[in-house]
């Protein structure tokens, strides 16, 4: 297969190393341009930006000059502790969440949690799972209602830990759900459920990555040779569908937007380019500019909501708006997941997940910046949802949160 | 999209969340063939959990929200639908999977499996049982048996089909031999005697309805499945017979279910026949708009004197079933709440004081009965959709009655589900919308009503109590002015509030920030069936681009399917539009003589339909919704207040 071969990859990175536009190591350019902002974004107080955010940044490699700041002060610290002082805060008073005593030392379900998400390629959700997971193993219950009280406790606290986070809520919730729908009196003995609990905790990742393959072969149908899609921000599930197409020998092309502000276009391109997709990168504000040579516009998301509408980064609710206008099809790509209870009526009806933003330039002190990270898309600008259920209209999303919850 | 719809047939048990396309047993689509030998899922089927290649997160039904309810779906079984969906997972899914997870319905669903499949099934059923873990497991977690969890309502029906099958499973193990009294409890033992006690009752009933000799080998429904020999679940046959005993009187049901044409009151020669019949003198229909003429007349408080005089002729109305008339007639009682529960007392109230009369029984003649005191209450004022679903509720707990009960337990059990139905479906149901809808309350909004809900009133005043900052403009109308009265009761618990006209809406609407409106119904299209005016509220917020709330219990939910607010409506006191009480000055048309009245036509609608369109949410006991999911609440919900 041409594009896995090792000229080709050699070519790439050739080609990589030619283009500025696309930094090679993100780390090293942000250092350039963060020191005046440095201390602009320091004076936020860490309560007040989004975790969920954060993590993402992380896993992208892209290094906000707020994370940089603190990976620095925390410089001989341990590794654990570095971005987790707003959970050493929270979870001293819970006592550890749902933790009981384990080889001496208090067990933090969201310790766990942090250690958990930090994997790159884990979904959020996976590691609110798997720590709900540690929290079974270190429970010392003796009955199921008291594994069930503990784990409430533990899912609540990691809840509260993050309140931006849509995933980890529908996470929790879900496997909480599954807690409390097949309790002990399904097994003859305490012990095998809670080895079945643990089980499944641990499959959960296999298939969340089991769902993103389910989307993109769903998706295939719908992404036909000489179309121009527009993507915006970087989701793996965008990526894996965009992949999946491409080793179809699909012909399309990528516009990617530039991703403001942490540059999440720029690494998608990216990734597409060592695809050999043909790709152009556009700022965000160019989104209605270029709408007219689009032929659809697919998007992740972050929590899929109630309404059928999605909550994703900053900038998708423009789009839509335009793509609507333009009678240009939406396409969101979710995992279900991420469809949460949430229903927001409007765009500042929902916890804002707040992140830094870097403009580059000193700000002056009067002037106030939209630091909310995300928006909220109301499902009548959607066209379908391609989740791992299926492909949905926003409609059915109710439906199946209805039968999923109730 | 076949294929998912497939699974999602299957009721209970749903695959959302994560499911792995790739394991077999869990294919959505379910094929019938993979149930005979289990082995080919499953071969190890050991004690390891580790053995089940399954989704993680496939989530079993609820077992603690609406667990009464859905438990009780589950012991009277359902006809129709759910049939295939139960075959199909019988048999298909992967065993222990299926039957650990499945618990909602367990009896009819085994039941009829057990019972359509025949020897597959059975043995299938077997061969399941012939792993240790998985039988052992079987009776304590599939059907909940735990009696700590078991709701104390749970009806006697219940403990029938779940108890004896946990003892079957226990002679099951035992291989059938008899040291199964030992091992009952006194409970058991009764429950078992019950269960068989109510299939001979059913087999009898049976008999005599097929006309044959109520032999076992003959009467299909009722013999004892062949299964029998091989230690077969008994509690499963009989909740199959009493299954099959009971589905083809519901099917009658579901078509008496569906209404009879409405009554057109333009057509001449009906109008004529109803006259003859009805208790009220039917007011003249002159000078009405003729594209409304074919509802019912207004009748109006001028004939309760008529009404009463006729008190003595009218023996077989019930007192408070009377009393409940004449208050909807002189419109003391309004607002579909308050009508509602005034209606189901007043029935409750005839049912404690009815007794059957000789050589008659009770179901059929008191639901005759009910269906008297409807047509009275009906000629008194046109019922509500929402009182529709009431009455409809309490006639199939009557006709779903077991035979076996005598009349004063009937009674017991009619009172009780009233009360119940009273209880769980509207005064809980507000508790939750309430809640709900207070969460969508921030400091700072400015809130917008529309005449009088109570439900919207008791949101308000508990945000208020919850100290939320919001400033309320009450909209109000001509000619009910409901909307003073809701002010003058917010006023006085404190909130600060705005009081116009509807006609100024538009000018108020771009300071408010939500609207919350209440409904008299809401149809499966998402329409709105409200307060004459609520669409205009709803259109003008929605050209504001303010999101409107609509508060409404799931009871309300209706499965019809109306477009416009014509052919389907109640007219209000024509009159009432055009003369205002009190003030002499604008009585304009007083003045108009006969000849100039005849060319006047008044039209006072009661209520009017909001296409879904303008509605941002529904916010309903089931959670918030958007208007496009109503349908998924009338199909999941309505089979289970139907046979609360």
């Amino acid at each position: 297969m041409w594009w896995r071969s090792p000229s080709f990859i050699l070519d790439r990175q050739q080609q990589q190393q030619q283009n500025d536009s696309v930094p090679p190591n993100p780390e090293s350019l942000f250092l350039s341009s963060s020191p005046p902002s440095m201390a602009d974004s320091l004076q936020n107080p860490k309560s007040n930006i989004s975790a969920y955010y954060q993590t993402r940044a992380a896993h992208h490699a892209v290094v906000t000059s707020d994370w940089l700041a603190q990976a620095q002060a925390a410089v001989g610290r341990l590794p654990d502790d570095d971005d987790s002082s707003g959970s050493e805060r929270k979870a001293a008073p819970t006592g550890g969440g749902g933790g009981g005593v384990r080889g001496g030392k208090v067990f933090s379900v969201i310790n766990e949690f942090n250690n958990w998400r930090k994997q790159p390629d884990l979904a959020e959700a996976v590691a609110a799972i798997r720590a709900l997971a540690a929290v079974i193993r270190a429970s010392e219950a003796t009955t199921m209602m008291e594994l069930e009280i503990e784990l409430k406790k533990a899912s609540d606290s990691l809840k509260s830990w993050d309140t931006t986070s849509i995933s980890l809520t529908a996470g929790c919730d879900l496997f909480m759900r599954y807690v409390t729908r097949t309790s002990a009196l399904e097994y003859e003995d305490f012990n095998s459920a809670r080895s079945r609990l643990i089980e499944r905790a641990e499959k959960f990742g296999e298939i969340s990555c089991k769902a993103r393959r389910i989307i993109a072969m769903l998706s295939q149908d719908f992404i036909f040779d000489g179309c121009t899609i527009l993507v915006h921000g970087f989701s793996r599930v965008v990526l894996e569908v965009l992949k999946t197409a491409a080793q179809n020998k699909k012909l399309f092309r990528v516009f990617c937007t530039e991703g403001r502000p942490d540059r999440t276009g720029l690494r998608l391109s990216n990734e597409l380019a060592k695809l050999d997709v043909p790709v152009k990168l556009l700022i965000d504000s160019a989104v209605a500019y270029s709408m007219d040579e689009v032929d659809m516009v697919i998007v992740g998301a972050d929590g899929v909501v109630e309404s059928g509408g999605i909550i994703n980064m900053m900038g998708t609710y423009q789009i839509a708006l335009v793509a609507h206008r333009m009678n240009k099809p939406v396409y969101v790509t979710a995992e279900s997941y991420k469809f949460a209870r949430l229903y927001p009526l409007d765009q500042k009806d929902m916890a804002p997940a707040l992140r830094p933003i870097d403009f580059g330039v000193p700000i002056p002190s009067k002037v106030e910046v939209e630091t909310s990270a995300r928006d909220y898309t109301p499902p009548q600008y959607l066209t379908l949802l391609f989740t791992d259920l299926g492909v949905l209209t926003p409609s059915v999303v109710s439906d199946e949160l209805i039968q999923l919850y109730l | 999209m076949d294929a998912r719809r497939v699974t999602s047939a299957v009721p209970r048990v749903r695959q959302v969340g994560f499911f792995t396309p790739n394991a077999p047993p869990q294919q959505p689509g379910p094929t019938r063939s993979q149930s005979g030998p289990p082995i080919s899922n499953s071969p190890p089927l050991s004690g390891s959990p580790a053995s089940n290649s399954l989704s993680p997160v496939m989530i079993p039904p609820p077992r603690h929200l609406s667990d009464n309810l859905g438990r009780r779906t589950a012991a009277v079984p359902v006809p129709g639908r759910e049939n295939a969906g139960y075959h199909g997972t019988v048999g298909s899914y992967n065993p222990s999977e299926s039957v650990l997870g499945l618990e909602s319905p367990p009896p009819s669903r085994i039941g009829d499996g057990e019972f359509s499949e025949g020897t597959e099934s059975s043995l299938g059923w077997c061969r399941r049982s012939n792993s240790a873990k998985f039988a052992s497991s079987f009776p304590g977690g599939g059907f909940d048996l735990s009696p700590a969890k078991q709701p104390e309502s749970v009806a006697g029906v219940e403990a029938k089909n779940q108890l004896p099958e946990k003892s079957e499973l226990q002679k099951e193990q035992a291989s059938s031999s008899k040291p199964l009294k030992a091992k009952t409890t006194k409970a058991e033992r009764r429950a078992l005697q019950e269960s068989q006690r109510a299939a001979k009752a059913a087999s009898k009933a049976e008999a005599n309805k097929s006309g044959t000799p109520g032999g076992a080998a003959s009467s299909k429904p009722v013999k004892q499945p062949p299964q029998k020999k091989d230690g077969p679940p008994v509690a499963a046959s009989i909740a199959a017979s009493e299954r099959i005993g009971v589905d083809h009187p519901a099917e009658k049901e579901r078509k008496k279910d569906v209404p009879p044409p409405r009554m057109q009151f333009d057509d001449e020669s009906r109008v004529g026949k109803a006259k003859k019949r009805s208790v009220l003198n039917q007011p003249e229909t002159r000078n009405r708009v003729e594209l409304f003429r074919h509802l019912p007349p207004h009748k109006d408080g001028t004939q309760l004197p008529h009404l009463e005089s006729k008190f003595f002729e009218l023996h077989d109305k019930h007192p408070a079933v009377y009393k409940v008339g004449l208050q909807y007639l002189t419109g003391d009682l309004s607002g579909g709440n308050a009508r509602c529960i005034a209606m189901l007392q007043a029935f409750q109230q005839a049912i404690r004081d009815y007794s059957t009369p000789p050589q008659k029984t009770l179901i059929r003649d008191l639901t005759s009965k009910i269906g008297g005191f409807v047509s009275f209450l009906i000629e008194c004022r046109p019922l509500s959709m929402s009182m529709g679903n009431a009455i409809r509720f309490l006639k199939n707990r009557v006709t779903k009655l077991p035979l076996t009960l005598s009349e004063s337990e009937a009674k017991a059990a009619l009172c009780s589900d009233i009360d119940r139905f009273i209880n769980e479906k509207i005064v809980l149901a507000d508790q939750v919308i309430v809640r709900h809808a207070a969460t969508k309350i921030r400091d700072g909004d400015v809130l917008m009503t529309y005449g009088s809900s109570c439900v919207v009133e008791m949101i308000l005043l508990y945000a208020h109590e919850l100290g939320k900052q919001f400033r309320v403009v009450v909209v109000d109308s001509r000619p009910m002015l409901e909307g003073q009265k809701l002010l003058r009761r917010l006023v006085a618990k404190g909130l600060s509030c705005t009081y116009t006209q509807i006609n100024a809406i538009s000018y108020i609407m771009h300071e408010v920030t939500r609207v919350f409106l209440g409904a008299s119904s809401i149809l499966s299209n998402g329409t709105v069936y409200s307060r004459v005016g609520t669409a205009s509220v709803a259109m003008v917020a929605y050209a504001f681009h303010v999101p409107v709330l609509i508060c409404c219990e799931a009871y309300k939910f209706h499965e019809r399917v109306q477009l416009d607010s014509i052919c389907f409506n109640e007219l209000g006191d024509p009159d009432a539009i055009a003369k205002v009480p009190g003030s002499v000055d604008v009585s304009y048309l007083d003045s108009l003589t006969d000849k100039q009245k005849e060319n006047l036509e008044l039209l006072n609608l009661k209520y009017d339909a909001t296409p879904s369109d303008y509605i941002s949410m529904i916010v309903t006991d089931y959670g918030m919704i958007p208007p496009t999911s109503v349908p998924v609440i009338v199909r999941e919900y309505r089979k289970e207040y139907l046979l609360i």
